[in-house]
């Protein structure tokens, strides 16, 4: 870009003044013409195999197999297996949901915010970020299900979805609890057909080559979905206006999920749960965590395919940057609970925060502060950010505190109940553990599974960011 | 095979060929043509004439229709079908009813854009004459084209031809119908 220059057209002023122009990042770096790039993507899906991947699909299927096994165990025998009593009879399940959720919307703000922001690094990892989304979605969506039991009635009409049940009532609007049925099906829903419009041009492009090579039947099964897509300007004028659309009604969507899912506790009187910051507390705790899992994703992607021209430095201090971002927002809003409990001199409240940090799960409550509120501010350190084997480190710390944070705000307020003859401990049956660790393995064999058979970078996107894709690159207008 | 081809594809190699030869093949008064691009060129649909998409109409009547659903929905399940009443409260109010109808009004704009996408673009169209160009290939990777149409008016296979080469197009073929 020749944007060091101010030409004729400039204001006057400009070129009286010179201001200093800044170098902007490239985005794809060694100046990678248009068919590198479609090379080195494409290239991924058409290779043989790679014998790391079938070793990692074995894990992750063998892994997943844990949630398999646990569930099967739990709807044939009950609700029971789980180590929930009273007080405490949400822990573990609601756990894992808003953490499964909570990582998923680090993609969808990836997609949409940032692409209504036309922060255009994100064309790297968008892709890889939304299937990051819809996967943790399908985790996430395990335990509401599953945790009723008998899981039929979660399904039948009358329970989940409005229909009126046997004795003709509907369901009651006014429950959070139904809302977020709502929430997370519109949500996954949207994800799906986000990611899938986005997938469209790319579909095409492995349809040609595909045919090219003479294999049919994948180019078949990629035209199916490619829709026909040819790459008319004409095509992409109405593709563009509605991707921006799309990226329109995600962002308040995905704004929209983590407040529900908030206001599944904050409705409620449970000291602790009560509280109006939960909402945009949740929503910074969830990109947090998202970004945390898209850096424990794509770092290790990065390195097997050798994507270094893709996902530079440069996206990966974005990426640790937005990190310290939510996570010191994450760390205010900690303090920021403190002080209200004191401030707003509730005992029970009082209590609840006290609790917290130096009662049965203090251990909780620590492993969370260290992990949410001082490892992100190691990302204010550029020696960190470079050191790629570090910050992926760092990111795991990330995925463990916000999963701890879940289990701090749920078990420890239910724990102490109002009256201290309804006081209990919670710990996790060896069917819970094993079922919450078994997502990390369907959670994996989604993904594994995703970058054999599907484009792992939008191509045309990146395309349109690079200087080749710009018209105006060597004249100006 | 018809006598008629589908019209003319040119090549071009740069971002920046293709839209200037688009400003000329719209100057010259064509209406039905197109260019085929691997990415979404900034400011192409300016120079070849398309006009602001759409789309958006779709998205809205979606995104009303998707709120009224959610509204209504709730109003006639708890205050009219049957009369759920909870904690003493109004049978129906706005604000309970709002986070579904929230939710809803974005899943119907969600569903309504893409149809809107679908519709506009005439797809799915698995067979289309520019697909069967032999190097269409690399119009998805890293070509670009200019077509046009034998059912323009104004096309004439040798002014038009003409005007493809002076715009810089290489490889000027006749698609087949």
């Amino acid at each position: 870009m020749s944007a060091t220059e101010h030409t004729a057209d400039a204001p006057a002023i400009l070129r009286e003044v010179k201001p200093a122009v800044l170098p902007r990042a490239a985005l794809v770096t060694n100046n990678r013409s248009f068919s590198w790039i479609t090379e080195k993507i494409c290239g991924i899906i058409e290779e043989k195999t790679p014998r790391w991947w079938w070793i990692c699909f074995g894990v992750a299927a063998f892994v997943a197999s844990w949630t398999v096994m646990g569930l099967t165990y739990l709807v044939a025998t009950g609700v029971g297996v789980w180590g929930h009593h009273n007080p405490i009879n949400w822990a573990w399940d609601i756990v894992n949901f808003v953490f499964w959720i909570g990582i998923g919307h680090a993609g969808t703000l990836i997609s949409a915010i940032l692409c209504l922001l036309r922060q255009k690094w994100r064309t790297s990892i968008n892709r890889a970020a939304e299937a990051m989304t819809i996967f943790a979605v399908v985790c996430a969506a395990i335990f509401p299900v599953f945790h009723v039991g008998r899981i039929w009635y979660a399904l039948m009409p009358g329970w989940l979805f409005p229909f009126p049940n046997a004795n003709v009532i509907w369901q009651n609007f006014r429950s959070p609890l139904e809302w977020d049925v709502f929430a997370v099906s519109t949500y996954g829903t949207v994800s799906v057909l986000f990611w899938y419009i986005g997938l469209i041009p790319d579909l095409a492009i492995l349809r040609d080559r595909f045919y090219a090579s003479g294999k049919k039947i994948r180019s078949f099964l990629y035209g199916l979905f490619a829709m026909g897509w040819r790459g008319s300007n004409r095509h992409w004028s109405n593709y563009e206006m509605g991707y921006m659309i799309l990226a329109g009604i995600s962002t308040p969507l995905v704004l929209s999920v983590h407040t529900i899912v908030s206001f599944d506790f904050a409705v409620s009187l449970i000291p602790g749960w009560h509280t109006t910051i939960f909402p945009p507390y949740f929503v910074a705790g969830a990109i947090f965590s998202g970004f945390g899992m898209v850096l424990t994703l794509m770092l290790p992607l990065r390195a097997v395919y050798k994507l270094e021209d893709l996902i530079t430095q440069y996206h990966i201090d974005c990426m640790c940057k937005i990190t310290l971002a939510t996570g010191t927002m994450v760390g205010y809003a900690y303090a920021m609970e403190f002080f209200i409990a004191w401030y707003g001199a509730n005992p029970n409240e009082g209590f609840a925060f006290i609790n917290r940090a130096f009662g049965h799960y203090a251990w909780a409550y620590w492993i969370m502060i260290s992990c949410n509120v001082i490892t992100p501010q190691l990302f204010w350190f550029k020696k960190v950010r470079h050191n790629t084997a570090l910050v992926w480190v760092l990111s795991i710390f990330v995925n463990v505190g916000m999963w701890f944070e879940r289990f701090v705000i749920i078990v420890t307020s239910l724990a102490r109940d109002f009256l201290p003859s309804s006081w209990g401990y919670y710990s996790p049956s060896i069917v819970e553990i094993f079922t919450f660790f078994g997502t990390f393995g369907v959670f994996s064999v989604l993904f594994l599974l995703f970058i054999r058979f599907l484009p792992v970078m939008p191509m045309a996107e990146i395309k349109a960011v690079t200087p080749q894709g710009d018209p105006h690159a060597d004249s100006h207008h | 095979m018809s006598a008629q081809p589908h019209g003319l594809i040119a090549t071009f190699d740069s971002a920046a060929a293709i839209y200037h030869a688009a400003e000329q093949v719209r100057d010259a008064g064509y209406k039905r043509w197109d260019c085929i691009t691997p990415c979404p060129i900034h400011g192409l649909d300016g120079a070849m004439g398309v006009r602001r998409s759409r789309v958006p109409s779709f998205s809205l009547a979606g995104g009303i229709t998707g709120f009224c659903t959610g509204m209504t929905m709730i109003w006639w399940t708890g205050a009219v079908d049957y009369k759920l009443t909870v904690g003493g409260k109004p049978l129906f109010s706005p604000m309970f009813a709002f986070p579904i109808s929230y939710e809803l009004t974005i899943l119907f704009t969600a569903f309504a854009t893409i149809f809107g996408i679908f519709v506009l673009n005439r797809l799915p169209m698995h067979h289309h004459p520019v697909l069967k160009y032999d190097h269409i290939i690399r119009g998805l990777d890293d070509k670009f084209f200019v077509v046009i149409e034998a059912a323009d008016p104004k096309f004439d296979g040798k002014a038009t031809r003409a005007l493809l080469e002076q715009a810089g197009g290489k490889n000027i073929t006749e698609l087949e119908a």
